[in-house]
């Protein structure tokens, strides 16, 4: 039989120390990559994610650019050994579904009518997976693209929700994911206060929904804050590789 | 990395007729933002299938049918039935569809359909073991658009709900390991609770029930909820490239909640 194991213990605390509330600690990286137009990394926890974009490009093939503004692309996926099992390197249905609404996620906050007949790619790569990878990676992205100098109305910021032993908790853990009651990932413009990904699987009711949504907007501005030091950091960087080369 | 098929065209003066209908609290089509096109169910219509179910949803039209099988559990659930739904855009639903291998937009569409059955916990799987870790009872649900017109995953999730409903699996007698189907014999598949899918569109600030395909074309973002018996949220997903204010999903779900009322109430008649 199965080991189930006790996800929120007499304290209220969960199966890693953390209050209901808690984030896993977590750290942003703007510009790790030398190639791409810009890049950035996200560790949540044990959950690793490295995003490149490059763009705005040429389109290829050509007949998918659009008279009036730039095609987003994008694309998740989880490295072989990212998880316990190994994962076939082919794309499953999971990481399809994944793309789709992690560039949809995105595109709202992009200017892509700035750049006609091109396209940006995003290429998220999950190198270690412990939940919220689909979170991570729309962290990740927004920071890459704005590391790539695209002009955005601004950030999106992810965080999931989830339920485990009937207790609302933020940013799940693979444990809590996989045994937990719901998931709920949410992504946001934390300025423009939009929702741009709002996912659910498993059982909330109407009030824990409401509920979730509030912990994952303060999760949110967490990530956010986070993910503009990284930033500017990295312009620090910058000019100090400018300085110095003068 | 197969982009979303092109969603199709609408002429300017349609998408400003429709908006500034909309501003008026009008549709198009005379419905009130909250309501539904009119539902209509056929089940039992293909014979060969073990639950079939034919929903038109004002001109939108899907098949759903379920084909019941002995396979083997999965390694993480040995004593757990298999549910597995698939669906095809497939080109006599629309112009827009092509033929070929399932792109994101199918896949979505049975992802969102299958979350929505699995947590309302719809087919009991637990009661779908025959011999635990070796057999159990596999249930394919497949599903088909045949006309598009606008809301492909209520009409999906109803009709994929109505071929179970009215589906059935087989009695079997076990010889040793062996696992024999009695054909001639029909037992309803084990359910719980049904669940039933609500989808919003946002357009401009406006949030309807039950886009049509001119809508559909309109919106920025739709959300659709899936439903239990309990009222309680079984998934959530939206799709498109726009976005929602906090209190426009706060609002778009109490509007499914109401809208799910109707297709509840249709299903028990």
């Amino acid at each position: 039989m199965l080991f189930l194991p006790k996800l929120i213990n007499e304290e209220g605390l969960r199966i890693d120390g953390r209050r209901p509330e808690e984030m896993r600690k977590f750290r942003i990286e703007a510009g790790v990559l030398k190639n791409a137009d810009g890049s950035a990394y996200m560790e949540i926890g044990g959950t690793k994610v490295i995003v490149a974009v490059y763009g705005p490009r040429e389109a290829h093939p050509k007949h998918i650019a659009l008279p009036d503004k730039s095609v987003l692309r994008c694309r998740y996926s989880m490295l072989s050994f990212s998880v316990a099992e190994r994962k076939s390197p082919s794309p499953s249905r999971r990481e399809i579904e994944l793309s789709k609404v992690i560039r949809e996620a995105l595109e709202p906050a992009i200017f892509l009518e700035e750049f006609p007949r091109t396209v940006i790619d995003v290429y998220a790569e999950v190198l270690e997976a412990d939940g919220g990878t689909r979170t991570a990676s729309i962290t990740a992205a927004s920071v890459a693209l704005a590391d790539a100098g695209i002009p955005l109305r601004d950030l999106v910021a992810a965080i999931a929700v989830g339920k485990v032993e009937g207790t609302l908790v933020v940013d799940l853990n693979g444990v809590e994911d996989q045994y937990g009651e719901g998931d709920m990932p949410v992504a946001m413009m934390p300025k423009l206060g939009l929702i741009t990904l709002l996912q659910a699987d498993g059982i909330f009711s109407s009030e824990e929904l409401d509920k979730g949504l509030l912990m994952a907007k303060q999760a949110i501005y967490r990530v956010y804050e986070a993910q503009k030091k990284a930033l500017k950091r990295r312009y620090l960087e910058i000019a100090k590789e400018v300085s110095g080369a003068e | 990395m197969g982009l979303s098929k092109h969603y199709g065209v609408l002429s300017l003066i349609k998408r400003e007729a429709i908006i500034s209908l909309l501003k008026k609290g009008e549709r198009a089509d005379g419905r009130g933002l909250d309501e539904f096109r009119e539902i209509k169910v056929e089940t039992g219509l293909v014979g060969k299938a073990e639950g079939s179910a034919l929903v038109k949803l004002g001109d939108t039209k899907v098949v759903a049918g379920v084909k019941a099988s002995i396979g083997t559990p999965f390694p993480d659930t040995p004593d757990k039935g298999v549910q597995i739904v698939n669906a095809e855009l497939i080109p006599v639903a629309s112009p827009i569809f092509e033929a070929g291998p399932p792109g994101e937009d199918d896949i979505e569409l049975a992802r969102v359909i299958d979350r929505g059955l699995r947590s309302s916990g719809f087919i009991k799987l637990e009661e779908l073991a025959i011999i635990p870790g070796k057999k159990v009872w596999t249930i394919f649900i497949d599903i088909y658009p045949l006309d598009h017109c606008g809301n492909l995953i209520d009409a999906s999730g109803l009709a994929a709900v109505s071929a179970t409903l009215t589906g059935h699996i087989f009695d079997v007698e076990l010889k040793d390991e062996e696992v024999n189907v009695i054909e001639d014999s029909k037992k309803p598949i084990p359910l719980g609770s049904i669940p039933v899918f609500v989808t919003i569109a946002k357009i401009g600030d406006m949030l309807i029930v039950d886009p049509n395909y001119e809508e559909e074309l309109v919106a920025d973002s739709i959300i659709t909820f899936s439903i239990n018996d309990k009222d309680e949220i079984c998934a959530i997903q939206k799709s498109r490239s726009g976005a929602f204010h906090f209190d426009e999903i706060i609002e778009a779900k109490k509007l499914a909640l109401k809208a799910s009322k109707k297709i509840r109430s249709f299903l028990r008649s």
